[in-house]
């Protein structure tokens, strides 16, 4: 099965690429005034990346706890759309199974799912289990390693693992630019993205740019759907 | 109560929200799903999200966007994709390539 196995592959790498900005996030956490539990709580239960920076990076800078909820949240509505994107050979699920597949439903999870081809439903929920699980596991443990060295740590840039994590979320891009119109909505979500970070809170640009492919595919005529 | 309490009661209020927006996307009608355009939506949000995680990945840090030993990874992950090299080896020689720049001192 070798589709099987390049999923895996994939969930694998993206997993540990993913799982080791947990350090960080472990770490400025504990910088920002929360303690250990409070941390990990965040990483188990709120469990995506870029809603768990945003609401520390709120409480370091001396926000509220109910603007730390908002920004929070607000950073995680996209995990709802990635659910109905799931949808198609995700459905049905049993009760317990859902609630499990929600939780691990955040960007990579997705991501890789589908990334694998759209005829191969089976590659795609193995990619989807393996990703959410995999990112989960490393997630939290990295998380807990990062809280508990705190600031003694070095930074995760030596090792390169930002430029990673960039090649990982390129990988995933490549095989969807093939169409147009696909290229266009990738060129003007990286630009939105870019153009809006020096103005808006960290995690916003990235929501504005998924705003920007909402409306690309609004308004655009029924064929080219870039999957 | 305790700011240390208030932090815990942010804390659940922002795990019970994640978790709900999370299964909402689970449960919303099949119905849905049957109309084109929220499936050309939901391809086109992929696109987006991933050009715009890449992007800010690469060039941002923090409020700013700076040109780092970042670009030189990931133009390596470029050529490598375009060589259809495995996803793996992708990602292992960007984050080589970042290291030993950063090593010598660049970026």
């Amino acid at each position: 099965m070798p589709r099987l196995d390049a999923a895996r592959q994939q969930a694998v790498s993206v997993s540990l690429a993913t799982g080791a900005y947990g350090l960080s996030f472990g770490a400025l956490s504990v910088a920002a005034g929360l303690d250990v539990w409070q941390t990990m709580a965040l990483s188990l239960l709120v469990f995506s990346g870029g809603s768990q920076f945003a609401f520390i990076g709120v409480i370091a800078g001396g926000g509220s706890g109910a603007a730390a909820v908002a920004t929070s949240t607000l950073l995680g509505v996209r995990n709802g759309f990635y659910g109905i994107a799931l949808a198609p050979f995700m459905r049905p699920m049993r009760p317990l199974t859902r609630a499990a597949a929600a939780q691990v439903t955040i960007d990579e999870s997705t991501a890789v799912a589908l990334a694998q081809p759209a005829d191969d439903v089976a590659a795609r929920r193995v990619a989807f289990w393996w990703t959410g699980v995999g990112v989960f596991l490393a997630w939290n443990a990295i998380t807990l390693v990062g809280a508990l060295l705190g600031s003694a740590i070095g930074d995760p840039a030596d090792w390169g693992l930002d430029a990673a994590a960039a090649a990982a979320f390129l990988g995933l891009l490549w095989p969807r630019l093939a169409s147009r119109r696909a290229q266009a909505v990738a060129a003007a979500s990286a630009v939105v993205a870019l153009a809006l970070t020096p103005l808006l809170p960290a995690g916003l640009p990235i929501l504005a740019a998924a705003a920007v492919a909402i409306a690309a595919g609004w308004r655009a005529p029924g064929e080219e759907v870039p999957e | 109560m305790s700011p240390y309490a208030w932090t815990w009661v942010a804390v659940a209020a922002a795990a019970a929200l994640a978790f709900l927006t999370k299964y909402a996307g689970h449960v919303v009608p099949e119905a849905w799903l049957e109309n084109p355009r929220v499936h050309r939506v939901a391809g086109f949000v992929t696109v987006g999200l991933l050009a715009a995680l890449f992007a800010t990945q690469a060039l941002a840090s923090g409020s700013t966007i700076v040109v780092d030993a970042r670009v030189a990874a990931v133009a390596v992950a470029a050529v490598l994709l375009w060589r259809r090299a495995p996803f793996i080896v992708v990602v292992i020689a960007a984050a080589a390539v970042a290291a030993g720049l950063r090593l010598l001192g660049w970026g």
